[in-house]
C-alpha cells in the first residue's frame, strides 16, 4: 500500500523474538526465580524445529507455539477487522462454543452428515451470528460492546442447549484432521490459519476494502458522506469475526475431540483484543494490521508457554497478564506519552 | 416534561415486565406467591444486587466496570483466609477487604481519567489482576482450594434475622437506600449524572469531573468487595472462582433496569427491578422443573436485546455512537 500509516511491525517482531529467545534458553528451576539461562541452546537448531522420524512430523518449540496459538490467531483476525471499524466483538468465545457444540451434536447423530455439510452448517451458523451482531451495530446503532454482549450472554446458553448440557465426545477421523492432522509434516491447522491470514490480507489490502474499513473507523460520518457503504461494510466485518470464531471453535473441538459448551473459548475475547492491540491496531479504530495481530497472538502464546515452562504457578499467570495489558494501554495513550515528551522538552 | 417522560419509558417497561412475569409465575406455580419465595428471591440475588448498584454509578457516569465479578471472588477469598488462617477479627478482615476494593476501583478510575483510556480496557486489566490475586491468595497446602469458613460470627449471622429478613437482604437494602439518597439528594449524585450526560459540559460548568470519575469507580469497587463479603455469608466459604462472569449479569441487570449505557439517565430503583427480574426468571425456571439452567442465559440475553433496542427507540435516531 502506498499509504504508510501502519505502525512499523518491528516492535512486535522484536518482542516476539525476545520472548522466543527467553523461552528457548531458560532452564526451569524448582521455582521460577531459580530460572537459569543456557545460551548455547540458541544455536541448536533442533530446539526450534526438528524432524521427528518416528512420527514423520516436524516438532519443536516453534511448531508447538504456532499450533497452540491457532485459536487466538483466528479469533484475532476477525477481532482486528472489527476493532478497525471502531467496534469490538465480545461474543467470539460464545460463538466458538456454539460452533463446537453444533459439530458435536451433528457427529453424535445416528446418521452423521458428511464433512463438508458439517463444516458448512457450523460455519454458516457462525456467519449468521456474526452478521446479527453487525446488523445490531450498523443498522440499529447499538454500541458494539452492548450489541455483542447480548450474544456473549445468550451464546453459551444456546451452546448448552445444543449439547443438552453434556460434553459430547467424538472420534471422527475426517473431522479430527482439522485439529490433529499434519500436512507435509506441519500441523494442518497452522497451514490453514496462515491460509486464512493470506486470504484476509489479500481481500483487505489488494482491494479498497481495507481502506474503507479504516475510513469507517476513523470517521463514520465522513465515510458515509464520501459515499462509502458504511453499514454493509461494518456488518460484514462482524460477519467475518463470527466466521473466524467459528473456525477457531471447530479447531478446538476437533483438537480435543469434544465440545465443551462451558469452557470452549472462555476469555479468548480478551486475548484476541490484546493480540490486536499488540500488533498495532488502534482501539479508536481507523488503523489495523492483520500480520501485527498474528504476531500479537504468537507473543501471547509464547508468554503463556514460557510461564508454564518456568513453573510459574498458573494462578499467577493472570496477574502477569494484567500488568502487560495495563502497560500496553498506557503506551497507546497520548496523555501517557506526553508525560515523557513534556519532561524531555523541559530539560 | 415530555422529555422526562420519554426518558422513563424503559423504567416503566421494566416495571411492567417484572410485575407481569411475577404475576404470571404466581398464577402458574402454586407456591410462587409466598413470603418465603419473595425473601429467597432477595437473598439469592443480594450479592448480584449490591454489585449492580455500584455498576449503576459507573454506567450513569458513562463508563463501565468489568472487574466487579473478579473483585467479588478476590474479596471472598481474602476474608476467608484472614478469618481462618490469620485468625483476624471479622470486622477487621471485612474493613481491610472493603478498603482494598475501594482502592482498586479508585486506582482504575484514576488511570482512566488521567490517561483518557477506554474504561473497558483498564477495568479488564483490573479484572485479570483481581482474579489472579484471588487465585494466588487461595493457595494453601494442596494448591488452589475453596476455603470453608467456620466462625461463631457466621453461625450467629446465619440464624439471626430481622422480621424474617436475613442479614444479606438487609445489607442489600441499606446499600440501595444509600445509593438512592446519594444519587438524588446530594451534590455528588448530581455530578455523576452531569458527567454522564456530557463530560465537556460538566467540565465547562466547573464541576469536579476528575473527582467524580474516580469516585464512581471507587464506589463500584467498594460495592463489589461488599458483595464478596455477602457471598461468604451465603456460601460459608471463600472461592477464587466465585463471581465468574458476574460482571455480565450486573451490567445486564443495570441495562434492563432502564439505565442508558451512554450515561446520564437511570436510577437505582430500575437496577433493583432489573435484579428482581433476573431473580424471578431464575426462580420461574427452577419452579418449571423441566427447563434447564441455560434457559436463564438465553432469556437474559433476549431481555437485554429487547431493552437495548427499546432504549435506542426512546433515544431517537441520528446519533452515531461509536464508543467502545
Amino acid at each position: 500500500m502506498t499509504i504508510s500509516r501502519q505502525r512499523p511491525l518491528i516492535w512486535p517482531l522484536l518482542a516476539l523474538g525476545i520472548m522466543l529467545v527467553l523461552n528457548v534458553t531458560s532452564v526451569p528451576g524448582e521455582h521460577w526465580w531459580e530460572t537459569s539461562f543456557d545460551w548455547a541452546t540458541l544455536a541448536q537448531s533442533e530446539t526450534w524445529v526438528r524432524w521427528d522420524a518416528d512420527t514423520g512430523h516436524y516438532v519443536g518449540t516453534l511448531i508447538d507455539i504456532a499450533l497452540r496459538a491457532v485459536p487466538i490467531m483466528l479469533v484475532a483476525f476477525g477481532m482486528t477487522l472489527v476493532i478497525a471499524t471502531a467496534g469490538v466483538d465480545l461474543s467470539v468465545g460464545a460463538v466458538m462454543a456454539i460452533a463446537g457444540a453444533l459439530a458435536g451434536y451433528l457427529l453424535n447423530r445416528d446418521a452423521p452428515p458428511g464433512l463438508f455439510a458439517l463444516l458448512a452448517s457450523a460455519l454458516g451458523l457462525c456467519l449468521v451470528l456474526g452478521l446479527w451482531n453487525g446488523v445490531l451495530v450498523a443498522v440499529f446503532r447499538v454500541q458494539p460492546i452492548v450489541a455483542t454482549l447480548v450474544l456473549m450472554v445468550a451464546g453459551r446458553g444456546i451452546a448448552q442447549l445444543i449439547t443438552d448440557g453434556q460434553v459430547p465426545t467424538f472420534d471422527d477421523p475426517a473431522f479430527g484432521y482439522l485439529g490433529r492432522g499434519y500436512l507435509l509434516g506441519i500441523p494442518f491447522a497452522v497451514i490453514l490459519t496462515f491460509g486464512v491470514l493470506a486470504l484476509l490480507g489479500a481481500v483487505t489490502r489488494l482491494t479498497p476494502l481495507g481502506l474503507t474499513v479504516e475510513a469507517i473507523g476513523d470517521n463514520p460520518v465522513a465515510a458515509r458522506w464520501v459515499g462509502l457503504r458504511v453499514r454493509t461494510v461494518t456488518a460484514l466485518m462482524y460477519g467475518i469475526s463470527g466466521l473466524c470464531a467459528g473456525l477457531a471453535g471447530l479447531f478446538v473441538a476437533s483438537n480435543i475431540g469434544a465440545a465443551d459448551a462451558n469452557n470452549a473459548g472462555l476469555y479468548i475475547e480478551l486475548d484476541a483484543i490484546l493480540a490486536a492491540v499488540i500488533g498495532g491496531t488502534s482501539l479508536a479504530g481507523g488503523r489495523f494490521s492483520l500480520v501485527g495481530a498474528t504476531l500479537g497472538a504468537l507473543i501471547i502464546q509464547t508468554i503463556n508457554n514460557t510461564l508454564s515452562r518456568l513453573n510459574v504457578p498458573p494462578e499467577q499467570h493472570l496477574v502477569v497478564k494484567a500488568v502487560i495489558v495495563l502497560l500496553l494501554c498506557l503506551l497507546q495513550s497520548p496523555h501517557f506519552r506526553a508525560l515523557f515528551t513534556r519532561r524531555r522538552a523541559a530539560l | 416534561m415530555k422529555l422526562l417522560s420519554r426518558k422513563h419509558i424503559p423504567l416503566l417497561a421494566t416495571f411492567l415486565v417484572t410485575a407481569g412475569l411475577y404475576t404470571a409465575a404466581a398464577l402458574r406455580y402454586e407456591y410462587f406467591f409466598t413470603y418465603d419465595v419473595a425473601v429467597s428471591l432477595l437473598r439469592d440475588n443480594a450479592a448480584l444486587g449490591i454489585m449492580a448498584v455500584g455498576m449503576t454509578f459507573v454506567i450513569l457516569s458513562g463508563g463501565i466496570d468489568l472487574s466487579v465479578g473478579a473483585v467479588l471472588g478476590c474479596s471472598s477469598v481474602i476474608v476467608a483466609r484472614l478469618l481462618m488462617d490469620a485468625e483476624w477479627h471479622p470486622l477487621a478482615a471485612m474493613s481491610i477487604v472493603l478498603a482494598g476494593g475501594t482502592l482498586l476501583g479508585a486506582g482504575m478510575g484514576g488511570i482512566i481519567h488521567a490517561f483518557r483510556l477506554p474504561p473497558f480496557l483498564v477495568t479488564l486489566a483490573g479484572m485479570f489482576f483481581a482474579r489472579g490475586l484471588a487465585l494466588v491468595a487461595s493457595v494453601r497446602e494442596t494448591g488452589v482450594e475453596s476455603i470453608g469458613i467456620m466462625h461463631d460470627w457466621y453461625d450467629a449471622l446465619d440464624t439471626w434475622s430481622y422480621e424474617n429478613f436475613p442479614v444479606t437482604v438487609l445489607i442489600f437494602a441499606g446499600v440501595l437506600l444509600a445509593a438512592f439518597i446519594t444519587l438524588h439528594f446530594t451534590r455528588t449524585g448530581r455530578n455523576v449524572y452531569a458527567v454522564g450526560g456530557s463530560e465537556p459540559s460538566a467540565l465547562l460548568m466547573g464541576l469536579p469531573v476528575a473527582r467524580t470519575k474516580v469516585l464512581v469507580y471507587a464506589i463500584s469497587g467498594c460495592c463489589a468487595a461488599l458483595a464478596g463479603i455477602v457471598n461468604t455469608f451465603y456460601t460459608f466459604s471463600g472461592n477464587a472462582h466465585a463471581g465468574t462472569a458476574a460482571e455480565l449479569d450486573a451490567i445486564a441487570a443495570v441495562v434492563i433496569g432502564g439505565t442508558l449505557l451512554s450515561g446520564g439517565v437511570g436510577t437505582v430503583v430500575g437496577t433493583l427491578l432489573g435484579v428482581l427480574l433476573y431473580g424471578i426468571i431464575q426462580s420461574a425456571i427452577m419452579f418449571e422443573g423441566t427447563l434447564n439452567s441455560w434457559w436463564t442465559k438465553i432469556a437474559i440475553g433476549g431481555l437485554l436485546l429487547a431493552f437495548v433496542l427499546l432504549q435506542k427507540a426512546v433515544q431517537g435516531r441520528g446519533k452515531v455512537d461509536n464508543r467502545v
